[in-house]
């Protein structure tokens, strides 16, 4: 599943990134790697989304949610 | 020893790294762009002991890649031979995230002291870092600051004037056996090949890594010599290594749960974010133009006063009557009217950087996304559009807000339809001269023409303007902060300071420009404007406004004077038609019929007041668009551009009206 559709303030972690390019790159130099855990804080009706990991909070479209494969629980 | 050190800063975006370069270098900075784009760089100087610093604030980066512009080029400044020390500025209660900037910093091998900033806020929730084990992780010293409460300054300076001659045998980072062996494998191959290069072992990384213009400029020699992307590997192991820090270093993880989340549950509620954000800027609003408003009043009193004392001072002095006139009704008239203005630009800008500074700002963007984003426009595009039905000069310089240069362009070119204030005495006047108890309605009509119009443009340019890759939303929320007194009143300050020179000095010129155009002819000084020079230019341009029932050389002068600010159109107005104050009894009446009697009536006001909201900006805007783009051939274009929008709008309007008025 990806991000689009994880549950609100549930625990995840990353499976693998989609997207590619440059936001790729911006995302794995903050951390977003496979195994980093990560939770959804809120959404909106556009699918534009915040979520928290290693201690940060971001908001990022739906098209880049969608493209962040995740699974449930952390990886440890 | 009177040694000279210069240092970088860097840091994550909302590590507080600004408001400590602030805290040492004070309000003198040297702000400047690099050449070509618009990424900025602060420099100050300050002196210690017997160390005189040279000071510079670098973007706020998360990594230094070839991803970005800010980070090409901040690392490409940090490996000039001319930066001693690096101050590496981490928010201590984000601590995870901040030090992956800091192994990569650390890689650059110039000598690196890790700044622990916000430890105030640390305390607060709690938490406890091991300062002794944390710098012997990372190799480097580690100096806990509070840029806000101004503790640990002095501590920091001084470990970085002793970190310049210790700071190189800090250890850079190591990674698995397999790409170490990589790495110096790279490292011969570039010795032999490229010398001087240095620091090898960085470069030897970045090749590893594919970085893009790494590659670029040396891949060539080291063909062969990779076989695959270590990217990964290396951005995993980097991280791995962070999170054995992070549970050796962190004690007692936040107890509190930050204010943050529960403030956030509002601002960014999926129903109430918006109508919470429309309420936020109404007050903004009110604050600028009541507030503004009153003291505008006074500042124009002020000036009047002032106007009067200079007239009566050269009387005295027995001045010409050329010279008192070019002082007193151009220069002082124009710039003081310039002048007026800065209360209203104060109190906005301390509003925005208020809410900039306290955090507010990116949960705008995020809030309003999906709108704006419709029309091609990002969230934050939303405040400089506000902000321009008030004036357009901070709306323009407000489009900063936007980190992609194409929405920056595109929201500085929609911002002059957002009719700003000073537009607001010509649609007053005319409406209720010719339009009787229709005219709130008349006036009210040119707000949302313009707002429409400037959707569509801003619709139609985002189709037009490639994308490339689409700009999709990704951006930090930082933590909700009181706002800094000294952040906000630099910021303020640096603000004001440039209305009133840029904006200044271009008022002060066009003042004496139309004073001449208006008061001079080919015979010298004339006594009736009909016969100065503007009254000329204004016939050579009958034949154009004419189709947009226009036409007439008085109100040519008068949308030529508007250039220098729509105020002016109104003042010329009266002088061109010789109106003393509409408000005495029986002047609105004659003066209809007398234009009325040239051919201008009702139709024609309304051409007059559609082609004033949409034509060629102000002087002051023009300025500032020039200097926001840095393009002129972008801001002529504009011109043009709203020149003829302007020109097509009116025409439409007087030629469909006439048809069916008949």
């Amino acid at each position: 599943m990806t991000l689009k559709q994880a549950g609100i303030e549930e625990q995840y972690s990353i499976k693998q990134l989609l997207m590619g390019g440059s936001t790729q790159r911006r995302l794995e130099a903050l951390g977003m790697i496979p195994g980093t855990e990560i939770t959804v804080l809120g959404r909106r009706k556009n699918g534009t989304l915040i979520y928290k990991m290693r201690g940060t909070r971001y908001a990022i479209g739906k098209g880049i949610a969608e493209k962040i494969e995740i699974q449930k629980g952390a990886d440890r | 020893m009177n040694e000279r050190l210069h240092v970088g800063f860097v840091g994550n975006p909302n590590c507080g790294k600004t408001t400590l370069f602030n805290a040492y270098t004070g309000a003198k900075l040297k702000v400047a762009n690099w050449p070509g784009v618009t990424v900025e760089k602060k420099e100050g100087a300050m002196k210690y002991h017997d160390h005189t610093f040279k000071l510079v604030d670098l973007p706020g980066i998360y990594s230094l890649t070839s991803y970005t512009m800010e980070e090409k080029l901040t690392r490409e400044y940090l490996l000039e031979d001319d930066v001693d020390v690096i101050i590496d500025v981490a928010d201590a209660s984000a601590l995870e995230r901040n030090l992956y900037l800091t192994l990569s910093a650390i890689e650059l091998e110039k000598p690196v002291v890790l700044a622990l900033n916000m430890m105030d806020i640390v305390e607060e929730r709690g938490m406890e870092i091991d300062l002794h084990r944390l710098p012997e992780m990372l190799g480097i010293p580690v100096i806990p600051v509070s840029a806000r409460k101004k503790t640990g300054l002095d501590i920091l300076i001084h470990a970085v004037a002793h970190h310049k001659t210790e700071g190189f045998d800090q250890k850079p980072f190591h990674y698995s056996k397999e790409i170490e062996n990589k790495i110096n494998e790279l490292i011969e191959v570039l010795t032999k090949k490229v010398p001087g290069l240095e620091p090898k072992r960085w470069y030897a990384i970045k090749l590893l890594e594919n970085d893009e213009e790494i590659v670029r400029q040396y891949g060539e020699y080291v063909h062969g010599h990779i076989d695959r992307n270590y990217e990964n590997d290396i951005v995993r192991q980097k991280y791995n290594y962070i999170e054995e820090i992070m549970k050796e270093v962190l004690v007692n993880k936040e107890k509190k749960e930050a204010s943050t989340d529960k403030i956030d549950h509002y601002m960014t509620h999926p129903i109430w974010g918006v109508p919470i954000f429309l309420g936020i800027m109404a007050f903004v609003f009110f604050l600028t133009f009541t507030i503004g408003d009153f003291l505008k009043g006074y500042l124009e009193m002020g000036v009047d006063i002032f106007s009067h004392g200079i007239f009566e001072l050269l009387q005295y002095l027995r001045v010409g009557h050329v010279m008192t006139s070019l002082i007193v009704d151009g220069i002082i008239a124009g710039v003081g009217g310039i002048l007026s203005f800065l209360p209203n630009i104060f109190i906005l800008f301390l509003a925005l950087a208020f809410l900039e500074d306290s955090g507010y700002m990116s949960r705008v963007a995020y809030v309003m996304d999906g709108i704006m984003g419709k029309l091609g426009l990002s969230g934050r595009a939303f405040i400089p559009m506000l902000l321009g039905f008030g004036c357009s000069v901070p709306a323009v310089m407000a489009s900063r807000v936007l980190e992609d240069e194409r929405d920056r362009k595109r929201t500085i070119l929609i911002t002059p339809f957002m009719s700003c204030s000073a537009k607001l005495p010509v649609y007053v006047t005319f409406s209720s001269l010719f339009f009787g108890k229709y005219a709130m309605l008349c006036a009210y009509s040119m707000y949302v023409i313009g707002l429409l119009l400037g959707i569509l443009v801003a619709f139609v340019h985002s189709k037009i303007v490639s994308h490339g890759e689409d700009n999709p939303l990704l951006i930090e929320l930082p933590d909700y902060k009181m706002p800094n007194a000294n952040t906000i009143s630099i910021y303020v300050g640096e603000k004001v300071k440039d209305y009133l020179s840029k904006a200044g000095t271009t008022i002060f010129i066009a003042s004496i420009v139309v004073w001449i155009i208006l008061n001079f002819g080919s015979h010298g000084m004339v006594e009736d404007m009909a016969d100065s020079f503007g009254a000329t230019f204004g016939r050579f341009l009958v034949p154009i406004l004419a189709p947009a029932g226009l036409g007439l050389w008085q109100i040519g002068v008068m949308l030529i004077s508007g250039l220098a600010a729509k105020e002016v159109v109104i003042s010329s107005f009266f002088v061109l038609f010789g109106i003393s104050s509409l408000t005495a009894p029986g002047v609105a009446e004659s003066t209809v019929s007398m234009m009325e009697g040239m051919g201008f009536g009702a139709l024609n006001a309304y051409a007059l007041m559609v082609f004033t909201l949409l034509y060629t900006p102000c002087l002051a805007t023009v300025a500032t668009i020039k200097r926001e783009t840095n393009s002129w051939r972008w801001t002529i274009g504009m011109l043009i551009f709203q020149l003829v929008i302007a020109w097509i709008c009116a025409v439409l309007v007087f030629q469909v009206g006439s048809f069916f008025i008949g």
